[in-house]
Order: C-alpha cells, then structure tokens, then sequence
C-alpha cells in the first residue's frame, strides 16, 4: 500500500521527479506534491472538468488518472499558458475581455479543455463550441460568456492576416 | 465629481491571477507539518447510536487522532441560532441547531459521527472505514406531508411533534373579501428547489501557532467575521487572537454562509489541541449531504379576483421542509411568504406556514433563498386566473403591478430582516412592456405560434415578473487607506465569491480619489484587514459594503484637500482630483501626487496637528434601515417535443432593475449565472430521495447540472430606478435571474402543450415528468 514509486514527468517544459503512491491521483499530486495548485478539484468523478489538463496535447482529467501513470509523459497545466513575461495566453485574454469568469474555480479546466480544441476547430461554429464546453461544468456565468471569449477568439485569429 | 468609472463596464482586477492559476482558494493552502482530516458520517437517516469503536482507526498506521463526541467534553454543543425569528406576533418556533458529532442519535444522512486525523487525507479516509458505528434504525422522517401526521416519528425526542415553526401573516382581511370575489381559484402547488453545488467544494485549514498564540484559519465562508468572532467565543480566545481568510471561494451561492458547520467548529479546536495545522477539504459526495440544501415546500393557494382580472386577495397555507436542525431560522419561509405578493398590489393577504423537521440535510439559503417558492405560487395563480377570465398574461399583470405612485409602498407584514415589508422604489410596467416587446409577445402569440401548431410544431411562451428584496442590514464598513506609492487599498469584511469586488469596489473609490482602477487593491474577508461586518449574503455586497466604501472614500478625499489645499496654498473648492494627484484649476503646474500627500501627511518628525490625523485613511459605514427591492421580467420562447418530451429554448429574455448599476458587464454576469441556476431549478435538478431518507443521486453524474448546451444565449436589458435610500442608489442583483425561471418554464411549456390542457403546478419539471403529467391528464379526461 504504501510502496511508492519514483515518477518522472515533464510538466510545462520543466522536468519534475518525485515519489508517488500508486493509487495517488495525478490531480493530488499536481496539487499537494509539486504545488501547482492552479489546476482544480470539483468532484473527483469526473464530471465537472475542473481538473483538466493537457496529457501529450490531450485534454484529460487529473482526477481521473493516477500520477504513475503520468510518468515519462509530458504534461500542460494553466501554470503553463502565460507566456514567460506573465502576459496572458491569448485564450486567456479572451477570457477576461468577455467576462468569462466569476469565481474562477472552474476557469482553469475551461482553459485547459479550450486548447486542443481550438487547434482542432479554428472555424467551429457556436453549436459546437458550446458541445466543446458541455464536457465542463461552470456555476457562475451561465456560459454565455465563455461562448463569447471563444468567438472571439476565434474570429481575431481568423481575421488575422498572419 | 466626475464618474468615469462608476457605470462602465471596467475589465476585472482579479481576473489575471485567476486566469493563470495564481488565486488562493481554501485547498490550495499547504503547510509544513500539515494534519488531514477525514470525517466518518451517518449512513441512516435516523437511528439511535449504540456504540462506536473507533480502536482499529486509531491503530492504523499515520493516525494522530480519532475523536467521537464523547472526546469533544465541554467543546460539545449544539450551534448558535444563526438568525432568532423576527417579530411576528403569536409565532411559534421550536430551536434546534446542529451538533458538531452525533452523540446518541443520528437525524440525517451525512451527518458527522468521528473525524479522523493523519498523515494524509488518503490514510484519513483508509481510517474512517476502520470505524465501527452499531445502530438501532429507526423509521425516517422523509415525506414533507406526513411529518406532522401523528404516526411521525418525532425526530428531536424533546419536542412533542416534527413542528420547527408556525407563523401566521396577514394583512387586510382576506375572508371577508373572498365572499365579494366574482372569481377564486385554488390549488395544491409543489416546489422543490435543489442545491448550490458551487465548483468548489467546502473546506477550511486551521494553524494554531502555539508560540504566537494565534489562530489562523482559512475557511470557504460567506461571512469570515461571524466565524471570527464565533470561533473566539467557543474556543476561549481574544477575538484579535483569532484570523479568519475567506480567500478567493469558489462560488458561494448561500449554504457558504451557514454558520457554523460542524467542520468549521472542529477543525480549528483540533489544531490547537495537537498543536499543528490541520486541513479538512469537502469531496463532492460530501457536498451532497453536508452542506445544506433548500429543498421543497407544499402550498394550499388561493387567489380572489374581479371579473376584469383584478386581484381581491391571496390565501397561501404552505409546509416548508426544514430538515433536521434549523439554525438558519426562519430566512427561506418568510422570503416565500413576503416575495408571493411580488410586483403586485394585493389588498389581502392570509398567510400561515409551517416549517417542518425532516430527516433530511439543513436547509438554508440557496440563491432566491426561497423566493422562488412563492413567485411560482403568484405567477402560476395569475397565469390561472389570466386563462379563465380569458384576458391576456401581460395585460393581467399590467392590471396588477403597483404603480409609481404608490412607493414607498407598505405590504403590512415583517420581512426577514426584521424590518416591514416596504417597497422603497419600483417601476414594473416599463420592464414588463420592455420584455414582452424585445421577446415579440403578441406577434409571437398572434403569427408565430399558430403557424408552427400548423407546421406540427409546438411552440410556447412565456412571461413572468417578480421583485427581490436586496441590500438588507445591518451594516457593513471599509477602511481606505492612500499608500505613499499612491496606490489606494481598501479593506472590507465580506467575503467574495467570484462577483467582482474587487473592481466594482475599485470603481467606487477610483471615481472618488481620482486614481484609475488597477491602482486600487480590495482586499475582502481577511479579518486582519477589516473586523467589522457580517457577510456577503442577500444580494447585499454592492448596497452594504459599496455604500460603506463609497462613505470612506469620500472620508478619504475630504483629508485628502484638506492636506492639498494647505500644502498647495489653494482653496480646497479650487483643487481637482485627477490622475493620481491633486491641481489647483487653471494653474497646472501647481499639484501634488497622492502618494507625496500620503507622505506629508504622515511624517517622521515634526507634528501631526491638532484636529488632523495622520495618513490618508478613513473608515466607515453603512446601515440601511430596510433592504431596497429590485424587480424584473423574465420572458422565454420553448418549443416542446411532445414524443420525448424534451424543451429547447428558443430565446430568453431579461429586463431587470436593480437601480443604478456600478458595472454591466459583472451585472449581465451575474443574471446570465442565475438564469443558469434557474435553468437548472426547474428542468435537470433534483434531490430524489427515498422513503428512508437516502438520497439516491449524490453525485453530480446524477443530479444533473446545466451544460454550455442547456443554456441559451440569454438577452438583457435595463431599466434603472434608482434607491432613495442609498447614497449610490444602488439595488442587489445577485439572485434576481434564478428567481421567477420555474414559474417561466411551467407557464411556456403549458402554452406549447395547450392541446393537451395541461397545468403544471410543481417545479422541477423534466421529460419524464412532462409525459407523466400529460398522461394522467389525459387518463382523467378519459374518466370523465
């Protein structure tokens, strides 16, 4: 039970090593081990995506995965998304021009989610933007305004001429 | 002054830090040294305790301690009465308050038996299962209806019945004007409201620093100062003794201001008894059942009307599930009581609840805090009455509204901040003309809707109003404070939980000072900051404390041209405030910065004058003597799927009036996040529970939160009347979009499905329900 196993993952481009339990989820170790606390836990089921974070450019959910098996693997937190200098990611950004956050628990696995995705879907219409959030639960904002920064976003980078 | 701030839709202060994952939540506090606590809590909703053996969790490996009541001695005792019952002459009120452990019974689900403390949580939790509780069951107290039957158990073996409380409230005299009504309709109405699940779960961490004597403490409440004061009392300290941080709070939305829950009595007593910093955070499952809840009330209605549609009076008896303690006293039922006469004037009034115990979760305030229950009642009765009289459901409540000259307008019984039900201000019928014109009303009733019943559509609409009394008492303060950096720090007491105080707050104070807004810190719910206040709670935060730090900033300003006048040799009524700094008009080259004045204003040698004080600092309050009543119109188009049953909304319309509005953009936030919570209300959540008290569906796979997908772009518009009795004519707006969403969904949906002559009479609906009802109305059409 208590064996602990000698993990090594690289995590925002920085290498971390460190013990973990087995049966130590990889959302409590992000947290409690390394301290990168910005990533969240809202239910420990898997439903509220709070603790989303990127596995190899996929979003999945840290409470859903143990930390061993996180070892070799290269992941992205929201630590991760501003650039060095501290300006936001421009998904980050769009988040506070729309009014996209209240209590902001949630924020980080919105984020988190949001990125793959909008490589994937640089033309996504409203309908399947809102499916890309439905994977995550917000009590605050209604969504509205998260469809919204993400519109916006998208039609800044469409309109870009880069 | 000049208000380049104050009615702006100003980006947010604390958005970056939450944004980069930089914010301090509850959770995120790690300590060296750090104890974590796992509870052991009641698998019965009711039960007598046999015994406890706790031997085994105390032997297992990376245990420090297990304590029961039993080890708590003289720490035991049952909490505060949070809120006495008001004045209501001849009420009855039988106090129960919750315990921090069971001792020889348990009343509900979830309820704590032992706590355990280790290394980690995950040893905690191991240990928890080590932990024998033997238990006689008893029958539960599950049914609202049968509680007060004589065959009830009777949960609190003192008392003589399940009776929690009994008040009457009336006005005018409803009997007598029943018998001159040319119209009454009455009915059996049902609403359940469900539960806040904010994002985060609750939790709180305590550090006794033995060598400081102090006591920290981080704690997800609404109301840090209460938990301050509370916990020094219990615990034999100095209040000043005593720190409690509400940090950054995943959404609060009501139970997170009940106090005190068992945890948060515990988890600091047992740091200073084992001297180290213990951490106990909430899992979801956990939130199921220890946090409270709102739940259901039964109401027996009826309204009384004039042929043309007139309202002669309403007669409301209702049940109001308390569950098994009622430290929040009677808050939810007197909300229901006094919001069911809503916009409207109603000459008559009888109203008589019972709230009732029940082996079930606490209920306490949940965003509408009981509003809802009797907005649905009124509306649906109106929406009744509109239909037999045939007359329209605007014009019936165009006919009903109180109008302007009416205010302010006294409904002639007590409100739950102890103070009259008045009215300060209101302006109804724009709104309601607003609303219906933006959604289309009449086009969509006329062209529309028959055209789609044609195309084999069913489409619906609906309109509702409602009122929302905000901005109650007692007080709140602020202490300002200009820094020699010229930076303005502003401390207030309540707690935030993601609407924006720290810069609508900053937008008071900028316009005032003169300083822009990311210059403005707020710091809220550090009681090291600010000591004096109660809690963020009934869409009060921008009435109380915004009227407090608009009094202190203008304490502030007043030093500041006392100072800049004698240091500039200007009139104080020739100096402008601008840009961080003081000028004299006309004279440009003649100003001093903020930050240089803070510094003369608090030198190291010479003398601070007689008469002045040192610094640039004020503080000050603000008591309003009753709450200010903001009002609104909610309009929905539906369209039902009569196979499946399934409603998508087609549009959604707002039109609020919270008086004058510090910043659109957070309020439009806040209406969109409570239409959401109303969205939820009334079609994906519900407690089901079954007939021995267990609830069947603790996880939030199975009580179904709205998704991005269930709600719909959400149209808002204003109007502003502004409160006469604030300085700032400002009206809470917290919960005003989960207040009237059910009695919109039932009425929409009733008009999608008018061929099936339903009337839907109960919230929460689903599809399930939908076909159930259509069903039995048609098996009782069949019948008769």
């Amino acid at each position: 039970m208590n064996t602990q196993i000698e993990i090594s993952v690289k995590i925002n481009g920085k290498q971390y090593s460190a013990a973990a339990e087995p049966r130590l989820l990889l959302s409590d170790f992000l947290r409690h081990e390394l301290g990168l606390t910005g990533t969240h836990v809202g239910c420990e089921h898997g439903v509220c995506g709070a603790c989303t974070v990127l596995l190899n450019g996929e979003a999945v959910r840290s409470c859903l995965m143990f930390a061993v098996q996180a070892d070799g693997q290269d992941l992205l937190t929201v630590e991760g998304l501003a650039a060095a200098n501290g300006d936001l990611h421009p998904l980050q950004a769009a988040f506070r021009e729309a009014h996209a956050l209240q209590c902001g628990f949630c924020t980080p696995g919105f984020l988190m989610s949001l990125l793959p995705f909008l490589q994937d879907k640089p033309d996504a219409s409203e309908e399947e933007i809102r499916a890309a959030l439905s994977g995550n639960l917000c009590r605050c904002t209604g969504y509205q305004n998260i469809v919204k920064a993400v519109k916006m976003l998208l039609e800044e980078s469409n309109s870009d001429p880069a | 002054m000049a208000t380049r701030y104050f009615g702006k839709p100003i980006k947010r202060n604390e958005d970056p830090r939450l944004l980069k994952g930089q914010a301090l939540f509850v959770d995120d506090v790690n300590l060296p040294d750090m104890l974590h606590v796992a509870f052991v809590r009641s698998d019965y909703a009711h039960a007598k305790i046999k015994s406890i053996d706790v031997s085994a969790a105390r032997e297992r490996e990376g245990v420090v301690a297990v304590y029961t009541a039993e080890d708590l001695g003289d720490y035991w005792q049952p909490g505060p009465l949070l809120v006495p019952p008001p004045p209501i002459a001849g009420l009855t009120f039988n106090q129960k308050t919750q315990v921090p452990l069971a001792k020889d019974r348990l009343k509900h689900v979830g309820e704590p038996i032992a706590v355990i403390v280790a290394a980690s949580r995950y040893i905690a939790e191991d240990a928890a299962e080590d932990v024998i509780v033997d238990v006689e069951p008893l029958e539960a107290v599950a049914d609202l209806e049968s509680a007060l039957s004589d065959e009830a158990p009777v949960i609190h073996e003192d008392l003589d019945s399940n009776l929690s409380a009994h008040v009457v409230q009336e006005k005018g005299n409803y009997a007598k004007i029943r018998a001159q009504a040319d119209v009454l309709i009455k009915r059996r109405i049902f609403y359940d409201h469900g539960i806040a699940a904010a994002m985060e779960n609750r939790g709180i961490v305590a550090h006794w620093n033995a060598k400081e004597q102090h006591l920290k403490i981080w704690d997800t409440t609404q109301a840090p100062i209460p938990i301050q004061n509370g916990l020094a009392a219990m615990l034999g300290l100095s209040e000043s003794q005593v720190q409690v941080v509400a940090p950054f709070i995943g959404g609060g939305f009501g139970p997170k201001i009940m106090m005190f829950y068992p945890e948060e009595v515990l988890i600091p007593w047992i740091s200073m008894q084992l001297q180290r910093p213990v951490k106990w955070i909430e899992d979801r499952r956990e939130n199921f059942f220890a946090t409270t809840h709102e739940r259901s009330q039964i109401h027996d209605s009826e309204i009384a009307l004039t042929r043309d549609g007139k309202v002669l009076g309403v007669q409301d008896v209702f049940l109001h599930d308390a569950g098994a303690y009622a430290p929040y006293g009677l808050t939810v039922p007197i909300n229901s009581q006094c919001t069911l006469l809503g916009p409207y004037d109603v000459p008559n009034y009888y109203s008589e609840f019972k709230a009732v115990f029940t082996n079930k979760t606490i209920v306490t305030p949940y965003r509408g805090a009981g509003r809802q229950h009797g907005v649905f009642v009124m509306e649906r009765l109106l929406d009744l009455a509109a239909k037999q009289l045939g007359i329209d459901r605007v014009e019936i409540r165009r006919r009903n509204y109180l109008t302007p000259d009416q205010f302010p307008h006294d409904h002639e019984i007590v409100y739950q901040d102890f103070a009259p039900l008045v009215y300060d201000s209101g302006n109804y019928q724009p709104a309601l003309e607003r609303a219906a014109e933006m959604i289309g009303f009449h086009d969509f009733i006329k062209n529309d809707q028959p055209a789609a019943r044609t195309a084999g559509r069913h489409l619906g609409i609906g309109i509702v109003s409602y009122v929302e009394g905000t901005g109650i008492g007692p007080y709140e303060g602020a202490r300002i404070k200009v820094d020699a950096s010229g930076k303005v720090n502003v401390a207030t007491g309540i707690g935030t939980q993601g609407q924006g105080h720290f810069t609508s707050f900053a937008q008071i104070v900028a316009d005032q000072l003169g300083v822009t807004v990311d210059n403005v810190r707020v710091v809220t719910g550090d009681t090291c900051e600010f000591h004096w206040g109660t809690g963020t709670f009934a869409s009060r935060g921008a009435v109380v404390a915004g009227n407090a730090i608009h009094a202190a900033a203008v304490g502030v300003r007043k030093k500041i041209l006392k100072h800049a006048s004698e240091h500039l040799e200007a009139a104080e009524a020739d100096l402008v405030l601008d840009n961080g700094a003081v000028h004299v008009k006309g004279v440009p080259q003649k100003s001093v910065s903020l930050g240089e004045l803070a510094r003369i204003s608090n030198p190291l040698r010479g003398a601070v004058k007689p008469g002045m004080e040192p610094g640039l600092e004020s503080t000050d309050y603000f008591g309003p003597e009753r709450g200010t009543t903001a009002s609104g119109v909610h309009a929905m188009i539906v369209e039902v799927d009569p196979d499946a049953m399934m409603v998508e909304i087609k549009r959604f319309v707002v039109v609020h009036d919270c008086g004058k509005v510090i910043n659109p953009m957070i309020l439009e936030g806040q209406i969109h996040g409570g239409v959401a919570q109303g969205i939820g209300n009334s079609f994906y959540e519900e407690l089901v529970y079954d007939e021995g008290g267990q609830l069947l569906n603790a996880s939030l796979m199975d009580y179904l939160l709205p998704t991005a997908t269930d709600v719909p772009h959400i149209e808002t518009d204003h109007i502003e009347t502004p409160s006469p009795l604030n300085p700032l004519g400002v009206k809470g707006a917290g919960e005003a979009g989960a207040i009237p969403v059910g009695a919109l969904f039932a009425q929409a949906i009733e008009d999608a499905l008018s061929d099936y002559d339903l009337e839907i009479l109960e919230i929460p609906l689903s599809p399930n329900r939908l076909f159930e009802l259509v069903h039995m109305q048609a098996a009782t059409k069949q019948e008769s």
